[in-house]
Parts: C-alpha cells; structure tokens; sequence
C-alpha cells in the first residue's frame, strides 16, 4: 500500500483514454464503475475540447456484481459499436473491473465484429498512466500492422532515394495530456520541412487506424516522446527495420543534434548548417548582457522524464545556471534522469511522492525551480520562483496563444517562461548595488516582495527546527540579524552555506561574524 | 397534487462516485482526515474532483491498493496498519481518521470496520476511527456524505434535551444565518450535523427535531429516526418558497406561530424577490435540461419553474427517495417529466433533440455541449456554493442566468465588425 496525498500520474486506463482520444474513429469501451467517468473531465476541462473521449463505460454496481456483469460488457459493446462505428475497438478495464476477471477484451472478440479489437491488459495496481499509454499505443500499433509484418521487407532509410521522392518521416508520441504537444507538433514539422523531409504520419494524435496502418511508408520514426513512443518506435525497428531517432529537439543544442541525427540516418546533406543557431532568439539572449545576472542561478527540475532531462541540459549549457537537483516520477525513465544527474554531479531523485520533491526543493535552496503544478505549489509556499515544465497538466498549461516546448520556437518560449518568474537582470543590478538602502529590507522586493515575507517565515521556521537539529547549531541575534540583511533571493544560498561552514569548523554558535568568514571561505 | 411522470433509465452513466464527497466534507470538519483505501483511480478521481492543487497538505490521502496486497487480505490489514501509523505520526492533529472504502476495497471485501475496530483500541483518547463506502458500485457523488453522517451516528451521545438538529452540510455564513432566524423565531437549541469540528458531535435523542437541509441523507435519516430523532418533513431551503416553507415546518415542530415566522422572514423575502428579479428577467421562459448527479437536480428544478419561470424539459436524478422527496414533488408543476438514474447516451439525443436553453450537467460534459451551442451549468458548483435560504435566492439564480448572460454578450452584435 502507498499514500498518496496528490499524485503525478493517473491509473493505466486513463493513460489508454490519452491514446483513444487523441485518435479518429476509434472508441474505446472500458468496464468501469461510474465514478470512473470523472476522467472524461480532464479532456474536457483540462484540455478544453469540444467533444467527448470516445469511452463508453460499462458502469457496473454492487447489485450487478451477483449477476451476470460479463452481459453487460457486450450489451455496452454492442451499442457503442452501433452508435459509434468505430473503425478500431479498443476494449479494457479498470481497477475494479480488474479484480471481477470478466475480461471483457476476449467476450469482445466473440462477438463477431468485423473491425480490428484491441483487447487492452493495463495491469492497473502496478503500473501507472504514462505506461499504459505507451502500452495502447504499442498495442494498437502492433495490432494493425501485425499482418504486414512477413510481407514486408526491412525498411532502408535511404528507400526515398530509391523512390526518387522527399524522404518521409513519422512524429509519433505526441498526445492529449501531454505536455504542450499539439504545438510541438507543428515546430517539428516546419523543422523538417524546411529541411526537406515531409511528414508522414503523426500518431496518437490526429491520426486513424488507416494512419496507423500507414506509418511503414516512412523510411524512419521520430520518436518525439519516449514516454509513449518508445516501445512502439522499438516493435517497428524489430519487425519493419525502421530506425528512430532517440534526440529530443528540446533546447537549441538537443535541436541541432535532433536535425544531425535524422539527416545521418537519412544520408540526407545538411544544407543550411550555419543558419540553424540563429533561428532562436536564445542563444543571442541568454548572451545579452541583461543575462549575466543568470550566471550561476541555482536550479531544481522535476517533471516527466523527457521533460527534465532536457530542462537540465537547457538550463547548463545554454543559461549558465547550475543545476542543484533533477529528478522524475517517470519510473520507466529512471536509468536516463539517472545518468543526467550523473553528469551534472548530483543525485536523481526518483520518487512518486511530492513531499519527497518539496523537501529535497527545501534542501536544495534553490534560486527557481523547475517543475510540475505540484513543485509549483510547493515552491509558492517556500516563497521560490518557479516555472512548470512538465506533466501533470493544468488548464494553464493549456495556452491559448503558440507555444511549444520543442525546436526554435520552443527554445523562445522556454527563453521567457524560465526567465520571467525571476527578477529582470537590470532590476536585480539594482537591488544588488542598493541593497543596504531601506527600500530593500523585506518586504519591499520588487516584483517579488509578496514572497519574500514567506521567505521570511520558512527561514524562521527553520531556525526552530534547526535548534533541535542533531549538529545543534544556533544562530546567535546578531547572526540573524545579518542574515535578514541579505537580499532575500540569496539568503537561502548564503544560509545554507553558513551553516555548512559552522559544521565544517565545528562552530556551535553563528553570529555575524561567522556569516561573513564563511562569505570570505566559499568565495 | 401534482401529475409529475417518474421514469426510470439504466445504463452508462456520467457521475462522479460518493468518494468525491470528501472535497467538501474535509473543509467542513478540519480536524477529520479521509483517508481512501483504494486504487490510483480513487486517488486522481479526488485530485481531479479537487481541481486545483492549492493546499499545502490536504486532509484527504489514499492508500493505494498494490498487487501485493491483492493477494492476501491479512497482508492488506498490516498494511494499511502500517499507512495509518504513518499518517498519524506525520498530521497529530488529526482527531477523527475516515477510513472510506472504494470499488475495489468492497469487491476483494476489506473488511474496514474491522480494522476500524482495532485502530480505535490501539489509538483510544487519541483519533477516532470511523468507516463509511463512497464506492462507485454503491454510491454517487453526495450519497458519499450520506454514508460518512451515518458512521458518525453511533458515536453521538444520547440527550434527552429538546433541539433543532440541522442535517446535510452547509457553507459556514448560510448556517450562522439560519441559527440566528432560528433564534429570533424563539429556537434557540441548535446545533449543526456534520458539526465544524468533528469531535463536537451533538447529543440526540427523541426530542431532536431533526431539519434536513440537503437532500441525499436517506440513511442518515433512517438511522436518526433509529435513535428516536423526529424528522420534520420539508421542502428544502433552496429558494425563497422552500426555505420559507422550510421555516414554517421547523416552527409548527417547535409550536411556533406561522405569523411569527412571517414576521420575521417578510422583510428577508421581499429585499430576496427584488434581488431575484433582473436574474428572473433572463431565466422566465427559458427550457431547462438537468442531468442527473447532485440529488439536488427537483430542489433546483422546482425553485427554477416556480420562482424564475422556467421550463422544465426534464428533470434527471441518480436517485429518488420519493418519501424525502414527497414535499418537493408536491410543488412540481404538472408533468414534470422525473427520470431516475441514466442511460447518458439516450439522455444526450434527447437533450439535443429538446435544444435547451440550459443544461444542468457534470463536468465531464460541460464543454461538448457547449460546442454544440448549449449553456450549461456544472452540478458540482451547487455543492460548494452557498446556495441555501432565502437570502441566498438571488445568487443561486444567479448561477444559472450567468451562463445565459454570458452568451448574450459573446454573441451581441453592438460591436461593429468590418
Ligand atoms: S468509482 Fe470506485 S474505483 Fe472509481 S474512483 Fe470511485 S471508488 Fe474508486
Ligand atoms: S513590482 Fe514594483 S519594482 Fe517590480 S516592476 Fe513592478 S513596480 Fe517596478
């Protein structure tokens, strides 16, 4: 058994939902109980769409558990099939729909349909959504292409010179609920497009069961979101030979090592080479003077795996801050976040447990973290500046306005969501030069003045725990009193490191002056 | 007596289950945690229901079901031990630990009253245990508060005092409202069920005169009527009429004059009708489609037709308890079309077929409606806004000429377009 107060993912079903309606003509029938339907409100409401998943619940009781609940999965099947006609079935079960064992996938494929089903087992008391997305779609996938497996031979990447045509790639993993991918979509199809690759297929989202059956036109994949594609991009190397790309084009460099890596695979020369680094506004602005007050700024990342890797590259190559801790709940990309940390000489902190990310947040000091709706709250509360870069969705992140994570445009868009929730270069000058002017003692900071009285407090509540802390360390009245003198925005950097120096030289008490003998000895 | 036509429709439905009542219930009684014993689809269908993710520690958490526990109900029993020592150590605050089942903790059969039995041994003077289901196979969406009331119901305390006892919970300022009506009517023992803290539990007996004021406690109010409580039979205080007639009927119980009670509430209904009226101005005429999920879909349907003169196509409920309901039905107007339960498919052709003015809904069908041109209001605001008295008339019509008004102004046509 786990507690949870708040989760980052959804059960398995709700994963397969992604896939379902994120796709055309296909309808997805899932043995639940009613309460069960709350999930069609986060396509709805989330992602504000116009229309319905396309799930039909079985939505059994208590009463019909004696019965005959087995019935009543094909009496559902069979309306949603009259009513819908669906080209593709997807048929599966919830958590309680798991433990009555009707398995309503095989009374489906007795039922003499002529459409392709696709009997879903999304195991839903070990695995999460992210993985029973990434399962539908394999499943779906491997469902309608299985029968051209023996018939087809193995795909060259280089068959569109063959063909004498532009070479031809599919965008696969892009779906509902993740995390601004109807405009990924579009920045990586004009990417490609300028280099003269057309776009195949793009899948889950937008695309038809023919779709589906027509990714083996493409001469390579792009797996764009490994949550989900992944394993799909794997079956179609393993049975069609397709290669696919393993760059995620988020941030200038991943960009750039995106547009080498699908030109090597496709022998496809580079043309314009030298023009790529100006596409992007980023690489000029993060180099503009305004920027060098970013030097340094000390970072926490937490998302989704492909999320937070990239936000950890973006964040030291190409904005110079350092990155002070990075984690995933993604448990299946544990090994990669993992890695990444490893070069950036910190721990991974891989956990489902946002309590768990709010106090590593806590330890960490950061100067702005990077994160989900939940490292946002928790940021709020430590009075840090944060920006979301990753699942679980909110409304918000659902703009009106373009705004995509990935290519040129996304390394824009990621330029000034980073940037914003800090103080501008200019203003944080200022403050710095003007520090001991009373203007600035709390609660007169600027933009971020309403946070600094947070700030405050969870410094004081600290304090109290840090009296009964097992090193004992105590910060004497003139100690504190310095210490309030700092400019909020580093006063959690220069708290911590004070007190490290205290433990260093076995100091028990911290007054002003070992404030600034452990200023002298870290600078 | 009204010619009201009750139907009865099964099949797929749209609701939120009875877990959902938690979101209010846990702001209702801050010193109470529920903790679900359920799957991950129990856990996000709160956060869901919560929306946003604004409290620093909520008092509601899940213990999540793993394969493991799955396979043997003894191991589940010391797990869930274990999940609860946890929580205990982490929030000491805690007085009152709900331990709600869900549809999968019913059909492995997790026996929580037993463990509540032996938790409520190891923690005595401590936190209170208390078990209830909001499971989806038994319950929906506000049948979950009804199932916590009535597991609280044996820890109340007898009296033999005579009381006016408020059931169902309400918003603190519509309460503080009603106590002080009551008071200045002559009644001055009341006390509130659930009450804000939830180790003041009131003391009941056979001279509690109980007083609903929702409409979903069908076994609360059995189990009240067990322990010699009177139950006074009312409409329920939405809008001026029923909270009027709501009043009368807690007056006659307390042998109160009905000209007292008329004194005292005219001047509120009045100042309320004035308010009413521009909201009334939008409202009068326009066809109105509920869905069936709050139990609260006749109360609103009866104060819409009879105070803001709308159209009553049809009037869908989860439920019906025809003798809770008996009053409300009374004031329907002839052929009200009434249908229990939901088969949503057919529910939505009809809705279409019928092009309302206005459909009461969940959530989950809010906006495809809306893109098909129909206003609706969302259900699941009825249940956290103050909404009951007469005081309160105005803004609850005021929720559903918002809508109404909000389309006239997107679609005006003042402004020129070139
Ligand atoms: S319907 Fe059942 S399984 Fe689904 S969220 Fe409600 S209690 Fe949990
Ligand atoms: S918050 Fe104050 S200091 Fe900052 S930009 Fe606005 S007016 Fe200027």
């Amino acid at each position: 058994m786990e507690l949870t107060l708040w989760t980052y993912e959804g059960p398995p079903h709700v994963g397969a939902m992604r896939i379902a309606s994120s796709m055309k003509d296909i309808h997805y029938v899932l043995h639940a109980p009613q309460g069960d339907t709350y999930a069609d409100l986060l396509f709805t409401m989330i992602e504000r769409r116009g229309q319905r998943p396309p799930v039909t619940y079985t939505t059994f009781q208590a009463r019909d558990l004696g019965g005959d609940t087995a019935e009543l999965v094909k009496k559902n099947i069979k309306e949603a099939v009259d009513r819908f006609k669906p080209k593709t079935l997807l048929v599966g079960e919830s958590c309680t729909a798991e433990l009555i064992q009707d398995q309503p996938g095989a009374l489906a494929k007795g039922m003499g349909f002529d459409m392709p089903i696709v009997n879903l087992e999304l195991p839903a008391y070990s695995k999460k959504e992210n993985w029973g997305a990434s399962e539908t779609f394999y499943q779906l996938t491997r469902t309608l292409l299985k029968e051209k497996v023996s018939s087809s031979e193995k795909i060259s990447p280089l068959r569109w010179k063959e063909l004498g045509r532009r070479p031809k790639v599919n965008i696969l993993g892009p779906s509902l609920l993740g995390f601004r991918c109807r405009d990924d979509v579009i920045e990586i199809q004009r990417i490609l497009s300028e280099q003269g690759i057309d776009t195949n297929v793009v899948a889950p989202l937008g695309a038809s069961p023919e779709d589906i059956e027509r990714l083996i036109d493409a001469e390579v994949n792009v797996c764009l979101y490994q949550e989900i594609a992944e394993a799909s991009c794997e079956w179609l190397r393993r049975n069609f030979g397709m290669e696919y790309t393993n760059t995620i084009p988020i941030g200038i460099k991943n960009t750039i090592e995106f547009i080498n890596e699908i030109h090597n695979k496709l022998d496809l020369p580079l043309t314009n080479k030298k023009e790529l680094e100006h596409k992007s506004k980023l690489p000029w602005y993060s180099k503009s003077v305004d920027s060098n007050y970013l030097t340094g700024k000390r970072v926490f990342i937490f998302g989704d795996g492909t999320h937070a890797i990239a936000a950890a590259k973006i964040a030291k190559e190409e904005l110079g801050f350092e990155v002070v801790g990075l984690g995933t709940y993604s448990r299946e990309m544990a090994r990669q976040v993992r890695a990444t940390a490893k070069d950036l000489n910190v721990e991974a902190l891989i956990t489902n447990n946002y309590l768990e990310v709010e106090d590593a947040m806590k330890k960490a000091a950061p100067e702005l973290v990077l994160g989900t709706q939940m490292e946002r709250h928790s940021a709020k509360r430590l009075g840090i500046p944060c920006s979301v870069i990753s699942t679980p969705m909110h409304v918000q992140d659902v703009p009106a306005r373009y705004s995509p994570q990935m290519g040129w445009e996304g390394a824009n868009v990621i330029f000034d969501d980073w940037v914003h929730p800090l103080m501008m270069g200019l203003e944080e000058h200022l403050i710095d030069m003007f520090k001991h002017d009373f203007e600035f003692v709390d609660g007169h900071q600027s933009h971020l003045g309403h946070t600094a009285t947070q700030t405050k407090n969870f410094i004081n509540s600290d304090e109290k725990k840090e009296k009964n802390s097992k090193e004992g360390i105590i910060w004497t009245e003139s100690g504190r009193a310095e210490l309030t003198k700092v400019p909020f925005f580093v006063r959690g950097k220069v708290k911590t490191n004070t007190e490290k120096y205290a433990i260093l030289r076995g100091i028990p008490e911290i007054s002003d002056e070992t404030l600034y003998d452990a200023k002298a000895y870290f600078s | 007596m009204s010619k009201v036509e009750f139907n009865k429709e099964t099949g797929p439905r749209e609701v939120f289950c009875g877990l959902t009542s938690i979101v209010w219930l846990h702001r209702r009684m801050p010193d109470a945690f529920f903790l679900v014993v359920g799957s991950r689809t129990c856990a996000h269908l709160i956060q869901s229901a919560a929306g946003v993710m604004i409290f620093a520690e909520p008092r509601f958490g899940t213990a999540i079901l793993e394969e493991k526990d799955l396979a043997g109900l003894a191991d589940a029993h010391e797990e869930l031990d274990r999940v609860v020592n946890d929580l205990i150590a982490r929030r000491p605050e805690i007085k009152t630990l709900f331990l709600v089942g869900s549809c999968p903790s019913e059909v492995i059969k997790l026996d929580l009253a037993t463990v509540a039995e032996k938790l409520n041994k190891r923690f005595l003077g401590q936190v209170r245990f208390v078990n209830y289901s909001g499971s989806g196979i038994e319950t929906t969406f506000t049948q979950g508060e009804d199932g916590a009331l009535k597991a609280l119901i044996p820890l109340m305390d007898s009296s033999n005092e005579e009381k006016l006892l408020l059931v169902g919970t309400l918003a603190n300022n519509v309460e503080d409202r009603f106590k002080k009506i009551f008071k200045n009517l002559g009644i001055s023992n009341i006390e509130s069920f659930p009450p804000r803290q939830s180790t003041e539990l009131p003391k009941i007996g056979k001279n509690t005169k109980v007083l609903l004021t929702q409409p979903y406690l069908s076994d609360t109010v059995r189990d009240l009527k067990h322990r010699g409580c009177e139950i006074i039979s009312a409409p329920f205080p939405l809008g001026i009429e029923g909270s009027t007639k709501w009043f009368l009927a807690a007056a006659k119980a307390f042998k109160i004059s009905e000209l007292k009670v008329h004194e005292i509430i005219s001047p509120l209904i009045n100042r309320s009708k004035l308010a009413l009226e521009s909201h009334k101005e939008i409202l009068k005429g326009k066809r109105l489609f509920l869905l069936p999920e709050s139990q609260l879909e006749i109360s609103l349907a009866r104060f819409l037709h009879n105070e803001c003169e709308m159209d009553l196509i049809e009037v869908g409920t989860p439920y019906l308890n025809k003798d809770l309901m008996k009053e409300e039905i009374n004031l329907l107007p002839d052929n009200t079309k009434i249908v229990e339960g939901q088969h949503v498919e057919k529910q939505l052709d009809r809705v279409r077929e019928s092009n309302p003015d206005l459909v009461v809904c969940g959530m989950g069908l809010a906006n495809p409606l809306e893109a098909e041109g129909i206003s609706t209001k969302w259900s699941i605001e009825m249940v956290f806004s103050p909404i009951h008295g007469i005081d309160q008339a105005a803004d609850l019509a005021g929720l559903f000429s918002k809508p109404l008004r909000r389309n006239q102004i997107l679609t005006s046509k003042t402004l020129v377009t070139h």
